[in-house]
């Protein structure tokens, strides 16, 4: 394994969350494996699909999951020896390959702010010219620097656009053209005969999903994607912050740990608030009188300050343990593990309490006084007809879930108890920067590049579960159809 | 109706047990004395004498649950968890790492913090409410929708989004109202419409979307039905059926949350600076003072139970049809 790693030049780093999140993949696909068959639980999957809401935000989910998934491989790159034979090093900072992908956009820093697609640092500073010292706006290093002139700024971004929106056209159109082809309800029309149709808003006899709003939300995402990249290697699209670092770089690799956080912590705590909560509402008694006195408990404590003594503690135990671990990046992500788990601490009571009320009324419907008479075991009888019955409130709940704890991690790091400084964060970009708004002139970028990250992300996340909540609530459907 | 209550404090007797348990465990035993010497010392260069002069200062060179030395009920009574325990539940908070009373702070932060979430806790209330019932009015029509829309949007935001954009919008191009700062009296207005605005906007989407569907769920009931039947008008069967008979999910929420309003809210309070309790948490977590955190955790735990007992005793007074047992 050595020399390949050697051969390769990296060596592949396991973090605790990259593995928690594939796996967290593998069981999603064994899910939608297993629904597939099965029509009656495919049913509310089939009105979420028609919904043209959902399926529009799902794309541009998707777009932030696949970034995710990519920054979720890491890997330590080979330092350059200078002696031949010598035994090979790793570097201390972990890549992934998102960082691969985009190439040198996180190492390209300047000295310090520089203004959205600027060619010229934001502040003045003392230049040595021919003529003498003046004081002027200096050169940046990389954002505009294959121009000679700044002047020409303008029309070399118009062409950068136009060049990315053609590619972003073209990718486009190639996926489109893939999804067609694999399609078998065409109609008897060719792959591109499809397409057109369905941009113009034709829709088919048979067709479940909303192919008009998929395409063409898809078709936006993809010029945008294409036109950002076209932009992003020649200047820094968000500017630049104090240090000098791209913020669309942060802004890109903060969507790992925002989705991390809305995802494991409700992995985490998920077994616990579903387990108690059906023990609890099935065998009553004193079961359920420890179970209610555990979440009140925990309940009672201000969830802030919770997560604030727990993390302070981790640190602690980090700060004296330092020699456990040999990147950076293996200390921050026991850090951000340590939050998901407190949080789902923090979190499992509502779902827990939930399910303990919705397993109290099933369990006197007649089906498993039934089961009862024929001698059904309890862990039978919980497997096999109360945890089926109560998986919608399970499924809503993780929706629901996933933005408010997106917005949460924002919060806990500005109150210093969220993630570790050194991790790319909304909640550390915001932190960072809440000071600029009252320098003068005002910077303002990375306020901008931190909000419009997590609006797009919580807002396509709040829709989406809107829709999901809409089709399994079987309350709210009951509603619907009487009004 | 005495003897309810009387149960139920006795009831709340154990959870104050459990918090105090958990967060025992969580600043005395992950993170021992000797830990917290060191890191109030220095982590570098401090002495084992040093190490020991802190805790002895303190009182934290005790055992933590078992004495051997001593005799009889002491081998329980003399330990670092019966002491700090009961000091707690007396509400005797100690000193805190510079030396103040925490006890007298918290005493004189409470106003401050409550000047700013009683109005806002109030006003959002009714904004949220009033907003819910026009949508319910107006429903079906495209003034519903936007507002949908327009709900899911601004839940969608930060909360640090609108504290930072009102500041800067208000606050500096505007010049209305002093960024931040506090002023006791009659002065606190001006410090105080700000953080109570921002705060009431920050709600709206979330609110108004939570008393919606309260409206409609009520809507759905037979009752509403045979009011129509009657003849009544749509706005009449709104304002005056419904309201009424949805007061008694409003009522109950909103009491759990009014004892937790003494704490005040941590990110409104320290981005205006106001001197509050809300600040006072934060700046004890980055200090990392123990001795606040811990008080403050046991303080929200009190103020959380009482909140349940309210809660209880409130679906009487609403709801006739509820009685204690």
């Amino acid at each position: 394994m050595i020399e390949l790693y050697a051969a390769i030049g990296a060596k592949p780093l396991f973090l605790w969350t990259d593995l928690l999140i594939w796996l967290l993949v593998a069981v999603i696909v064994l899910g939608v494996s297993y629904t597939r068959k099965r029509p009656h639980l495919l049913e509310p999957w089939h009105r979420v699909a028609r919904s043209r809401l959902a399926m529009g935000s799902l794309v541009v989910l998707l777009v932030y999951v696949v970034i995710g998934l990519l920054d979720s491989i890491h890997y330590r790159p080979a330092l350059k020896s200078t002696e031949a034979n010598a035994e090979v090093h790793y570097a201390v900072e972990a890549r992934t390959v998102l960082d691969w992908l985009v190439g040198d956009l996180g190492e390209q820093s300047e000295k310090s702010y520089s203004a959205p697609l600027a060619t010229h640092l934001y502040s003045r500073e003392s230049i040595e010219t021919e003529a003498g010292t003046v004081r002027d706006y200096p050169r940046l290093q990389h954002g505009g620097a294959h121009l000679e002139d700044p002047a020409q700024q303008r029309g070399d971004l118009t062409t950068s656009l136009f060049v990315g929106g053609l590619q972003g056209v073209l990718v486009w159109l190639a996926i489109a053209l893939i999804v067609a082809m694999w399609l078998r309800n065409r109609q008897g029309r060719s792959p591109l005969q499809w397409v057109v149709s369905k941009i113009r808003g034709q829709s088919d006899e048979g067709d479940v999903l909303p192919w008009h709003t998929i395409l063409w939300v898809t078709c936006v995402v993809a010029l945008l994607m294409m036109m950002a990249i076209q932009v992003g290697v020649k200047y820094h699209i968000l500017g630049t912050d104090k240090v000098g670092q791209d913020v669309f770089y942060q802004a890109v690799k903060s969507i790992r740990t925002g989705l991390v956080i809305g995802t494991l912590t409700t992995l985490i705590m998920l077994p616990f608030a579903i387990l108690l909560g059906i023990m609890a509402g099935y065998f009553r008694g004193w079961i359920d009188d420890a179970i209610q006195y555990t979440y009140t408990t925990l309940n009672s404590i201000p969830g802030v300050l919770l997560i604030a003594a727990a993390i302070l503690m981790i640190q602690v135990y980090i700060d004296n343990n330092a020699a456990l671990f040999e990147t950076t990046e293996e200390r921050a992500d026991l850090r951000l593990l340590f939050l998901c788990i407190i949080l789902g601490v923090t979190s499992w009571t509502g779902l827990c309490r939930l399910l303990r009320g919705e397993t109290l009324k099933l369990r006197e419907m007649d089906y498993i006084t039934a089961a009862h008479a024929f001698g059904v075991s309890h862990l039978r009888i919980i497997t096999r007809h109360i945890l089926p019955n109560v998986m919608h409130v399970v499924l809503i709940s993780i929706v629901l879930d996933f933005s408010g704890l997106v917005l949460a991690e924002a919060v806990l790091s500005y109150v210093g108890v969220g993630v570790d400084p050194t991790m790319y964060s909304w909640g550390n970009m915001i932190n960072g920067a809440r000071l600029e708004m009252a320098r003068e002139p005002v910077v303002w970028w990375t306020l901008l590049a931190s909000f419009l990250f997590m609006f797009v992300m919580v807002l396509a996340a709040n829709l989406f579960s809107d829709v999901v909540r809409e089709a399994f609530d079987p309350r709210l459907q009951s509603r619907g159809e009487r009004s | 109706m005495l003897n309810y209550i009387l149960r139920r404090i006795l009831y709340a007797f154990p959870i104050l047990v459990g918090v105090n348990l958990i967060t025992f465990f969580l600043f005395f035993v992950v993170n021992t004395p000797d830990d917290m010497a060191r890191m109030q010392l220095g982590m570098k260069h401090v002495t084992p004498e040093a190490v020991e002069n802190w805790k002895q200062e303190r009182g934290y060179d005790r055992p933590l649950f078992w004495d051997d030395t001593a005799s009889g009920v002491g081998v329980v009574s003399e330990t670092l968890l019966f002491i700090e325990s009961t000091k707690l539940f007396r509400f005797d908070f100690g000193v805190a790492d510079d030396g103040r009373d925490i006890g007298k702070d918290i005493r004189e932060r409470m106003g401050p913090s409550l000047a700013i979430a009683v109005p806002t806790f109030i006003i959002g209330l009714m904004t949220n409410i009033t907003f819910a019932l026009l949508m319910v009015f107006f429903r079906a029509s495209y003034l519903e929708l936007s507002g949908v829309v327009l709900t899911v949007v601004l839940m969608s935001i930060s909360g640090l989004f609108y504290i930072i954009g009102g500041q800067f919008v208000v606050g500096k191009l505007m010049h209305l109202v002093p960024i931040s700062g506090y002023e006791s009296g009659l002065g606190a207005f001006r410090f105080v419409v700000l953080p109570v605005a921002i705060g009431v906007i920050s709600g709206i989407g979330s609110g108004v979307r939570w008393y919606r569907t309260i409206f409609l769920e009520e809507m759905g009931k037979d009752y509403v039905r045979t009011a129509r039947a009657k003849g009544l008008s749509e706005g009449r069967v709104l304002f005056h059926h419904v309201l009424r008979n949805a007061m008694i999910p409003i009522l109950t929420g909103a009491v759990v949350v009014l004892p937790l309003l003494f704490m005040g809210s941590l990110i409104t309070e320290s981005f205006f600076g106001i001197p509050g309790l809300g600040s006072y948490t934060i700046e004890a977590i980055n200090a990392q003072d123990f001795a606040i955190v811990r008080a403050m955790v046991f303080l929200g735990a009190v103020l959380y139970i009482i909140g349940l007992l309210l809660t209880d005793l409130s679906y009487t007074l609403v709801d006739p049809r509820v009685r204690l047992s």
